[in-house]
Order: structure tokens, then sequence, then C-alpha cells
């Protein structure tokens, strides 16, 4: 049921390993990393499988698109490689389930998925999001999470139910049959985990950088450039629609803002760290906050623009501290208009 | 009665003294289960004078007195069981001194902690004192009294170990200074003099009515971080706690155990509470205590809890307010704990006793604990929240927390803050020499017998 779409063949054959010579956390040479897919491939252990931070990049790097991060997960599960302690495991399933609380509700288009961040519901608002309608709740969250703590089943279990939910209590009965995702993250669940799984999404997504982007358009006249430099903190989830990137300098174009130049942007971005925290692995995090928060500030960025919440509840402090304006893209979108 | 209410009111005022009826209820309970008991006559002095004359009309009319000071004590350790006066401390609330270089405050019984935390805030941010997670409105003067316990505990023990001098009105109306205040202006220790603080701490004020006492203050720090522990197996929460305590990096660390929300439900979660003064010291303060627990982060059966800034706040607040939510779960204002004193090896006993009596008197539970020193000792908690307008909800609490208290004694813990039926367990096995003791003590110093009588006495 739900059997992964990755076919061993192709990472057999692959001479370049760029899943893992381009891992940003792990270094190998290319005969150490041919080994060590090799292990992966036939179920041993593999160093990969422990030291793996799960920041989703191979999924990126891989030019086959033959999901090698989605293998790791299945293979840290089959072997009992937890990234993240068992009772931290646990209570994050417990946190997460659906309530089973759903009521069908009439919507119209555009519906935007707030997944399960109720707090940022009051982003929805103003002219940007004339007409729609917010959808939201642990009966819809898209639990990709469950990839940071080598639990595939837990998707496989639970993201169907999801999908159904959403398309049953709000968007078949509307006559809607787009889905704006508010977060990469519900995103690259209905584009790509889903499909990878053999899931059949009966909606189709939009990227709300898609959506801003077009809203942006319609209200050019409303547009006041906001004529500053900006660093933006891409999400791990990012890594798995990285054809969505352009959305990001097509919108910093529209409102006026310049996308500064930095080393961890891109292909080269760095994570926000909490995964890292969940995985014990604070000096790591450390680290890569730093490094990250360095970057921004020596690039000159007056505004830190996050699309994922919780890089947003991870960074926002210290970057404020560091004298950047934390901000949602959509709220940054908002600010630009009259 | 109404020739000791004419003194009285001669003494503070006829406006700081009453016999009326809604007073005299309002002043025959606290919040927690024990019944009603109502005074004659209630009375707000203003000063140790007034303190003074009030002890020697009582003592010489032979009136009960209770000492009172903001009624939260819980375990209605100041009902007047035997009716007579209640002392209301709170007009005597001024901080009276804050000594910055030798880090203490001097302040009036009924100083609240609410008032001196904010005092210090304003005038002197580099200070703090150690304050319980209970109301702001509770009294300095009243915790100490109890050994109550607060959020430095774990660095520097129960509250009275924080206490550097009193000045107590005897039952008998002398005014009496106790510490290096007894010799001294400075009100710095109480060392080195023969310490006479013991007393008045546990007596439940039993033995006289203090009126002014200096407590050690602290430095606090510009930065401040928590990490909470998450565990599944409660016979590894004493060598967890051991191994955090002992690294001496923390100020306050705490357990809790709730069945809501249902994410915490069967999860023990240690709090780890620690500040510094730069970022680079609180880095280097949590990565000594990350690494005093790593063997069970390495065997991933224990970690800690992922956590934003914003969901990091309630458990940076002093005091903390999570409980306070609880205590309200079952609306109508009823709250009671038993908070009992016992050595940390005995966590998972008094853990496993405590889900057992409130499964079996279906009663709101919250267990905790806060660790007291160096993993010398805890106070664990068994909190029942009830509703007080429900007769059946507040039996239910009762029979839980007398259930409780009996079952905390036998496992070889000590109820803190007893309640009549606690102490009766207590007393039930202390070593009747000092039983004996007390009794005499309180016969010297209380020769009528006027200090809230009917609490510590054998039967």
């Amino acid at each position: 049921m739900y059997a992964l779409k990755y076919d061993p063949q192709i990472c057999a054959q692959c001479e370049t390993c760029d899943c893992l010579m381009h891992c940003q956390y792990m270094d190998f040479e290319l005969a150490e990393a041919k080994a060590e897919r090799e292990k992966i491939l036939t179920g041993q252990a593999s160093k990969v499988l422990n030291d793996c931070v799960t920041c989703y990049a191979c999924e990126e790097y891989c030019p086959a698109d033959n999901h090698p991060f989605y293998q790791i997960v299945e293979r840290q599960e089959e072997q009992g490689v937890l990234p993240v302690p068992t009772p931290i495991t646990k209570q994050q399933l417990r946190m997460m389930q659906a309530q089973g609380t759903i009521t069908p509700a009439a919507v119209n288009a555009p519906v935007i998925n707030m997944c399960f961040f109720p707090m940022l519901t009051g982003c929805v608002r103003g002219p940007l999001y004339e007409n729609a309608s917010v959808i939201v709740g642990s009966d819809i969250f898209c639990n990709i999470m469950w990839l940071h703590f080598g639990k595939n089943s837990v998707i496989r279990e639970r993201l169907p139910r999801m999908i159904d939910n959403i398309w049953n209590f709000y968007l078949k009965d509307s006559g809607v049959d787009e889905l704006v995702c508010f977060h990469d993250e519900c995103y690259g669940t209905y584009t790509r985990l889903a499909p990878a799984f053999g899931m059949k999404v009966p909606f189709r997504p939009v990227h709300l950088f898609e959506y801003l982007s077009a809203r942006l358009d319609q209200l050019k006249n409303q547009i006041k450039p906001i004529g500053a430099k900006v660093a933006y903190q891409r999400p791990c989830s990012n890594r798995l629609v990285p054809e969505t990137q352009h959305w990001v300098d097509d919108i910093f174009q529209k409102i006026g803002v310049e996308r500064v130049e930095r080393r961890y942007d891109r292909e080269n971005a760095l994570c926000c760290g909490q995964v890292f925290r969940a995985q014990q692995r604070d000096e790591l995090a450390d680290d890569i906050q730093q490094r990250n928060l360095d970057d921004m500030q020596q690039a000159g960025a007056a505004y830190c623009v996050f699309n994922c919440p919780a890089c947003l509840f991870t960074l926002a402090d210290a970057v404020a501290e560091r004298g950047i304006f934390p901000i949602l893209m959509s709220d940054l979108c908002q600010s630009a208009l009259k | 009665m109404k020739e000791l209410y004419r003194e009285l009111a001669t003494i503070v005022g006829p406006e700081y003294v009453s016999d009326q009826a809604e007073e005299r209820y309002i002043y025959s309970m606290d919040p927690g289960t024990m019944p009603p008991a109502a005074p004659d006559l209630v009375v707000m002095p203003n000063s140790t004078e007034e303190v003074r004359r009030i002890m020697q009309a009582a003592n010489r009319h032979r009136i009960p007195v209770v000492p009172l000071g903001a009624g939260l004590v819980l375990s209605g350790l100041s009902r007047a069981l035997h009716g007579g006066i209640i002392l209301d401390m709170k007009r005597m609330n001024r901080i009276l001194e804050i000594n910055e270089m030798s880090r203490y405050a001097l302040v009036e019984a009924g100083a609240s902690q609410g008032m001196l935390q904010a005092h210090l805030k304003k005038h002197h941010p580099g200070l703090k004192h150690s304050a319980p997670d209970a109301p702001p409105v509770a009294t300095i003067a009243g915790n100490v009294s109890i050994h109550g316990s607060g959020h430095i505990s774990h660095a520097h023990g129960f509250h009275s170990d924080m206490l550097n001098g009193l000045e107590v009105v005897l039952p008998t109306g002398e005014v009496v200074r106790i510490g290096s205040c007894a010799t001294s202006d400075y009100w710095f220790a109480r060392a080195p003099l023969p310490d006479l603080a013991g007393l008045f701490l546990g007596w439940a004020g039993t033995t006289g009515i203090i009126t002014k006492l200096a407590i050690k203050l602290y430095p606090n720090h510009r930065f401040n971080d928590v990490g909470v522990f998450v565990s599944e197996d409660p016979e590894l929460v004493p060598d967890i706690l051991h191994r955090m305590t002992g690294t001496q990096m923390a100020e306050d660390i705490t357990a809790w155990m709730t069945p809501k929300p249902d994410w915490a439900r069967g999860f023990l979660h240690c709090n780890i509470n620690y500040g510094a003064n730069t970022k680079d010291e609180l880095i280097w303060k949590r990565n000594l205590i990350r690494a005093s627990v790593k063997d069970y982060i390495d065997r991933k059966i224990a970690g800690f809890m992922p956590l934003p800034s914003a969901m990091k706040a309630p458990f940076l607040d002093v005091p903390g307010r999570i409980l306070t939510r609880f205590a309200d779960v079952r609306k109508g204002g009823g709250f009671e704990y038993v908070g009992a004193i016992m050595p940390v090896e005995l966590f998972p006993t008094a853990y496993h006793r405590g889900l057992e009596i409130a499964e079996q008197a279906a009663v709101s539970y919250s267990l905790g604990a806060r660790v007291i020193g160096i993993n010398h000792c805890m106070m664990f908690f068994y909190a029942y929240a009830f509703n007080r307008a429900d007769d059946a909800d507040v039996r239910r609490a009762q029979q839980a927390l007398e259930e409780t208290n009996r079952a905390v004694v036998d496992m070889g813990g000590i109820p803190w803050k007893a309640e009549l039926p606690a102490q009766k367990e207590i007393l039930r096995k202390m070593d009747p020499n000092m039983v004996a003791l007390m009794t005499r003590i309180r016969a010297v110093l209380d020769p009528n017998g006027i200090m809230n009588p009917g609490n510590w006495e054998v039967d």
C-alpha cells in the first residue's frame, strides 16, 4: 500500500551520487559516497542514516528525481534509526494528530490552505486575498513533517485522509478544484510527496507565490515599491519543488525589493535549524544559524523574508536581534500595497 | 470580645478592625478544601508597635490570634479554628531596604512577592528574589515561614534557607530580632549567632508574629533560557535530575506530569531553567546540562523538546502561570495540593501512587516536583482542582488529599504546610521526643496557648 516510487537501479547506476556529494551536512569522497549508497540500496547500516539531518535537499540534488531522501527515510524506519528521541517523536505524533472535528463547509475560490497554522490565518486579509476562503486545522494537516522523524509510515497512514478531507469537506461540493497552499510544505506534499507514494490528489495545488505573483499583477496600480534589501530564508520543503523558486524573484521585483546576493541562498540555502534541535543537535543548529544570520547581515539585508511558519518561529527573534526585520512573504506583499 | 474590639480599635483605628459577619465569613476560609472556621474579629495593624499592643491585649484576654498574609496557603492554616482574631498583615507591606552590595531585601511581613518583584525590576534590575509559583499577592513572609520554595530553589534551597533575619512579636508581646539584625544595623545573615529563626519557621504561626524579615537577593541574569527534557519512564527521573543538578548550571529544575493536554499524558517533563550574563555563557551552560544527560539522548529514550522562543515563554514566566490555569480547570475556584517534601529517589513511587490516587478518586490532577538544592530533596506536588460549588467534587478532592497525605508519610516523605489531617499523619510518625520538645517550646513562648491553636497539637 502506497509503495514509494523509487527505482534502485537508477541509484545503482548513478555515477555522480549528487544526493550525497552535494550534501551540506555530510562530507564524502565519491568512492565513499558510492559505498554508502550501496549500503542503503542493500538495506545495510549506513552512516548516512545516522547522520542525515533530514534537510530534504537531496531531493533537489538528484538529477533523476528518484527520491533519494524518501528512500533514506524509508531505510531509517526499517532499521529503527530514529533521527529524534522516541518520547519527542511520540509527543509530536499526538500533538499533530487529526482531531476529527472537521465539518463540511462551503468555500469559494481562492481557497487558501493554512494547514495546521491557525495562528496565521490573520495573514489572509485585504485586497491580496479578496473573497478568499481559508481552511485550517489538524484534519487537513499535510503531515510531511514525518520525513524529519524517520516516519514514512505515518505519512502513509495519515496523508490520504487529509487529502480526502480537503476534497470531500471543502472543495468537491463547492465546485472548487484549486487549492492555494500558503506553505511550501503543503505544496510539496500534494505535488511531489503524495504522488511519490502513489496517492492521488484530486485538486490542483497552487503555490502561494504563484498566487501572490498573479494578484500583484492585478493590483499593480496599488503597489508602492518598498525599496529595501531583503534576504530570503528558503525552507527545506521548497527542495521538493525548486521550480517554484523563480516566483520569489518575480515577487521581489514586483514589490520593489532587492534580494541580496549571499552565500546561503537558493541551492546553497541553510536550514532554519529547528529540526536539528529536535534531533538534539543544538551545536549544529547554533552553527548554521550563526552562519546564516551573519550572511544575511553582511549582505546588508533589512528584511528576512520567510515563507515557512516554522522557520519564522525559529529564527524571528534571532533575526530581529541582528536588526533585520523578520516577515512572511505574504505580509511583505501586503506592506507594498498602498 | 466587645472590650477587646474597643481596645483593638484604639490601637489600629476603628476602620481597621471588624467583627462584621461578611468579613468574618471572608476570613473563614482559603481556596482549599478545609471547612470554614470564622474568627470573631479581624484586625489589620500598620506597624510592629501596633502588633505588639495587639498581642499584649490578646494575651491578656487569652484570645486566639491567627496571623494571615495573603490567605493563599490553601491548606487552611490561617483559619481561626478556635475563633479569636485574624491578624491580617497586608497593611504592613513596606519594602524597607534593598542592599545592592550585600544582596538582601528587608521587608515588612505583609509585603507581597509581586511588590518586591516589581520594586526590584524598577529600581534594582540587576537583582531578583526567589518567587514561588503562586499569585503575586502571596506574601514573602508567609512563604518563608512555611519553608516555601521558588524559581531559584535548585540553586539556593528553600526560601527559609534564603532568610537573613527576622523581627518577631512573641505571643506575650515582646519584640525580638533574630539574626545579624539582633546586634547590627545590617540584616546580612543568621550566622554566626545562635539560630533562633527555626522557632518561627514551619510552625504554622503557632509561635509568634513575624513583622519584618530580610531575604537574600540574587543576580538577575540578562539572558534566560529553558530546556524541557522528556522521558517516559519514571524510574529514570531521579538519575536524570541527579545528573542535571550535578552540573550546578541551572537555577530551577521542575518536573511536570499532566493528563492534559493529550500530548503530555504519560510523559515526564523536566524543565531546566538557567540564566547567564552573556549569550555565550548561556550556551555554555546549556551544553553542560545537555552533556549530563547525553547517555539518555544517545539511547533515544529521552530528549529535549524542540521549542521556538514563543513556546518557551510560558516556561520562563516568574511566577509560572501554567499551574494557575490548571487550578481553574474545574471552575468554581477550588484548588489544593499536597506538596510533599521528600528525597528525589522516591520520585517513581510518588508518581505511581499519585496516579493511582487520582484515578481512584476520579479527580482532576496535575503532578509535578521542584528540586530543592543540588538534588538534596524535592517538593513533589499532587494538585487537585475542584469546583467549590459542587459538594461531591469537594469531597472527591478532600478524599484524594487525605489519601495522598497518608501515602506521602508512609513512603517516607513529609507533607509541606500540612493541613490538619496531614499534621495528624506527620505527628503519628514523628519522633515522640520531638513532639514533646515542640510542645515545651510552645508552652514557653505562648504560655496561654493563644497562637493559632489547633495546629501542631497532639490529640
